[in-house]
């Protein structure tokens, strides 16, 4: 398939999808019926996730006491939790929300393709991710327990099971990580490919939406990262099993190799995290306010900035290790001017809004709640940022704040918003919208309140990964703080209960949809929601960019990128939408 | 504002002042941010008849919010980098009132002291567990290593955080200013007594240290 369009032949074949049960669902080829098994998948790892932080917030705000069913949390146990914690939210439930989920669903529609470049290699990508996941969760059962070495696996370690007292969870961990590694390369490939040759015509790069955009990066970023992951966690392998010496001192290896193996791929994985967000939050920002998003292709340019500078930073993980103080000074300087490509984005979000006629549906809520909560996570990034500074906040809770600000109140925000938007696609469905800003109300509430006291906490000096504050004298003081902190994160995880109600019940009786619920200018609410096998009956062609809002052109205040304009103002074949 | 420990090292307040002039600036900068939005979302709600006006972007915009916050984070690093090289860069360290060797294992820091003849390596050095004596005002430099992982040296009040890396010597200092205890901690996950692995750095009057000292050997 060559990158001028295709012929507008209709797919007629593709309405034809007699496949068995076993196909359509299971084994099924189909971009957007892997999207929603990665959805799945992935919400069920997110509770996970969340169930192994209300036990190890459990350890820190109530030291020693029994937890309900469980029993007293034991040092070792509280290592593994906090390891799982990290490791089951950013490689099973962000990263596929954001890259698995929506990538997959979004990328072909949004573009007017009718696949992905390669929809075998994304089953195969999808059921590769459900092994590496059921690999991860194996190892919370294994003799030893699962792995103990934090979601960094600092070597020696984890290279070493004595150690740790981890062996094969340690091992399997290592595993899961190398088959989630094929998996995310796999849909790397296809994300990268589908964008590069299958545009439809008149959707060239600059008409893309910027969901695409941060996918598109995206899919770059992790091409070249995880491989270096894959590498790093198979020497460690090496180390754990074969004796080899790569992290270990002896022998001429070097603890500090893991390190930079590690940020050089985490550094950039963090990108990878927070870029598809901030594409999904334009595009939303963009409906909601209903006006073009402020600033597109300085957007653009920012997305791509944030993605070279990335490479360059990962030292600033190490400010503290031993490494050349030099390193320190030229790790600073990088990270310090990957600011300013964020800095520009917020204020393009909020330029966005200016001016705009903004509809508070649940998921413009969340979209701002992003910029509201990553702005704080990006601020409290510069305090780490300067060496000096990062001497004393460098391992506390300043930095554990940091990154729930931009995972939590960044990410899982856009994710959050992304569902309640993409989910009418999904299952021809809405939402309902009360519960949504029920749900958005109490986590935006509770969420503040459990992290927003860690930037004190890490200001007092307060260590990461200890298991009871309580044995230090500074730190007793701060202990009603973290019984505040622990039972915050308890009302937060409940209130994410009217969402999974709301998001089941909805599936099966949720109010219908309709054509373009959102009154949305993307070529995914042009066919029917869900759309079919092959998304488009006929190639659509693209005649404008993706954030006609609004538009002088238009009498609607929106105007979809496919929809030809007559020779007044009324597009042709507009007619969508309660509008 | 205490919500920064004591100060008790030479060099605190020079890290606490880069503390709060960041905290200054981002929290200026935050405030605006949010009252931006609450702002926007009052005097933007959507009403019937009204329309968003259809503005592209603004270059002169992009120009300013790139350049400002570009100024902005360039002050910092110079400012950050003035005190990172005085506390980091061994050639820069202050001359030793004392020299120790601090080696971290699972779990507990071993201390040896270099003994009446003042030089580290000589029989007559001994080792304590935990407990580092040191004089007041006194420049105390510390080669620092690890015999098994990667642990780090941390002491709040002092401010001073440094890796203990097996197989790396690296070199750290600090310098009390006030007599007194302060707690030490360990600040990188090294396995499941992590928590437990603390310290404390005692700080006693020059003569008193010098008796402590006289007492050991």
């Amino acid at each position: 398939m060559g990158t001028a369009a295709p012929a507008a032949a209709p797919l007629a074949d593709a309405y034809h999808d007699e496949s068995s049960f076993i196909r359509k669902y299971i084994f099924s080829t189909d971009h957007k019926t892997i999207g929603i098994q990665f959805l799945f998948a992935s919400l069920a790892f997110l509770t996970l996730g969340g169930v192994l932080a209300i036990m190890l917030r459990w350890q820190l705000g109530f030291p020693g006491q029994e937890l309900p069913g469980i029993g007293v949390v034991a040092p070792k146990f509280y290592n593994s939790l906090v390891t799982m914690h990290g490791t089951f939210m950013i490689f099973f439930a962000v990263m596929p929300l954001l890259v698995g989920v929506f990538g997959n669903y979004l990328i072909p529609l949004k573009i007017g393709a009718p696949d992905m470049a390669f929809p075998r290699l994304n089953m195969l990508s999808f059921w590769i991710f459900m092994l590496s996941g059921v690999v991860m969760t194996a190892s919370l059962f294994v003799e030893g327990g699962a792995a103990g070495a934090g979601w960094t696996a600092y070597a020696p370690l984890s290279a070493v099971p004595q150690y740790t007292g981890v062996s094969l969870g340690q091992q399997l961990w290592i595993v899961s990580i190398v088959l989630f590694g094929a998996s995310s390369l796999l849909g790397s490939v296809n994300y990268i490919t589908t964008v590069i040759n299958m545009r439809a015509p008149g959707m060239t790069l600059f008409r893309m939406p910027l969901s695409i955009w941060a996918l598109f990066i995206t899919a770059i970023i992790a091409l070249l990262a995880i491989p270096v992951l894959a590498a790093a966690v198979i020497m460690l392998f090496f180390d754990q099993t074969l004796g080899t010496t790569f992290f270990l001192p002896a022998d001429g290896g070097q603890p500090l190799l893991w390190q930079h193996l590690f940020w050089f791929f985490g550094h950039p994985e963090v990108y990878i995290l927070i870029l598809p967000a901030m594409g999904i939050v334009s595009d939303v920002i963009a409906n909601g306010s209903r006006k073009p998003v402020f600033g597109y292709h300085s957007m653009v340019l920012a997305i791509i900035a944030i993605a070279f500078l990335g490479w360059i930073t990962w030292g600033h993980h190490m400010f503290q290790s031993g490494m050349n103080p030099l390193l320190g000074t030229s790790f600073m300087i990088s990270t310090m001017a990957i600011a300013v490509p964020s800095a520009i984005k917020v204020f393009n979000w909020l330029g966005t809004m200016w001016r705009g006629n903004l509809r508070f549906h649940t998921p413009m809520l969340w979209a701002i709640g992003f910029v509201s909560l990553f702005t704080v996570g990006g601020l409290s990034g510069i305090f780490m940022a300067a060496n000096t500074v990062d001497i004393f906040i460098h391992d506390t809770y300043f930095i554990v704040a940091h990154i729930h600000y931009v995972l939590f109140g960044g990410s899982l925000m856009a994710i959050f918003a992304a569902i309640y938007f993409w989910f009418p696609s999904m299952f021809g469905r809405m939402m309902n919208e009360t519960w949504g800003k029920i749900h958005f109300a109490l986590t935006f509430v509770f969420y503040n309140l459990t992290f927003f006291p860690m930037h004190i906490l890490g200001m007092a000096g307060h260590m990461r990964r200890i298991y009871d504050p309580t044995q230090y004298e500074f730190l007793q003081p701060y202990q009603p703080m973290n019984k505040f902190i622990t039972l915050s994160a308890i009302l937060l995880f409940a209130a994410q209960l009217p969402f999974i109600v709301n998001f089941f019940w909805s599936l099966f009786r949720g109010k219908k949809a309709g054509l373009n619920p959102w009154q949305d200018n993307g070529l995914e609410w042009t066919v029917p929601s869900p759309p079919p096998h092959g998304n488009f009956a006929t190639t659509p062609t693209v005649y404008r960019g993706p954030y006609e809002y609004s538009s002088p052109g238009a009498e609607a205040d929106y105007l979809p990128q496919n929809v030809p304009l007559s020779g007044g103002r009324e597009p042709v074949g507009a007619g969508t939408g309660e509008g | 504002m205490d919500w920064l420990p004591g100060a008790a090292s030479s060099y605190a307040a020079d890290l606490d002042r880069m503390f709060y002039v960041i905290l200054v600036i981002t929290g200026l900068i935050l405030v605006g941010v949010q009252v931006a939005l609450v702002y926007f979302i009052i005097k933007y709600r959507g009403r019937a008849g009204r329309r968003a006006s259809y503005i592209e972007g603004s270059t002169k915009a992009e120009v300013i919010w790139t350049v400002i916050p570009a100024v902005i984070v360039v002050g910092i690093a110079v400012a950050s980098q003035t005190v990172w090289s005085k506390l980091k860069d061994p050639d820069r360290f202050p001359s030793a009132g004392l020299e120790v060797n601090v080696e971290a294992r699972q779990f507990a820091w071993a201390i040896t002291y270099p003994g009446t003849d003042g030089e580290l390596g000589t029989e007559d050095d001994y080792v304590r567990y935990n407990e580092m004596y040191v004089p007041v005002n006194r420049p105390v430099v510390f080669n620092l290593t690890s015999v098994d992982v990667v642990h780090s040296f941390f002491v709040p009040a002092f401010r001073i955080k440094q890796d203990a890396v097996p197989g790396l010597n690296t070199r750290a200092w600090f310098e009390a200013t006030e007599v007194g205890e302060y707690e030490l901690a360990c600040a990188e996950l090294c396995g499941v007594a992590h928590g437990l692995m603390k310290g404390k750095i005692v700080v006693l009057p020059e003569d008193e240290y010098d008796s402590w000292a006289a007492e050991q050997s």
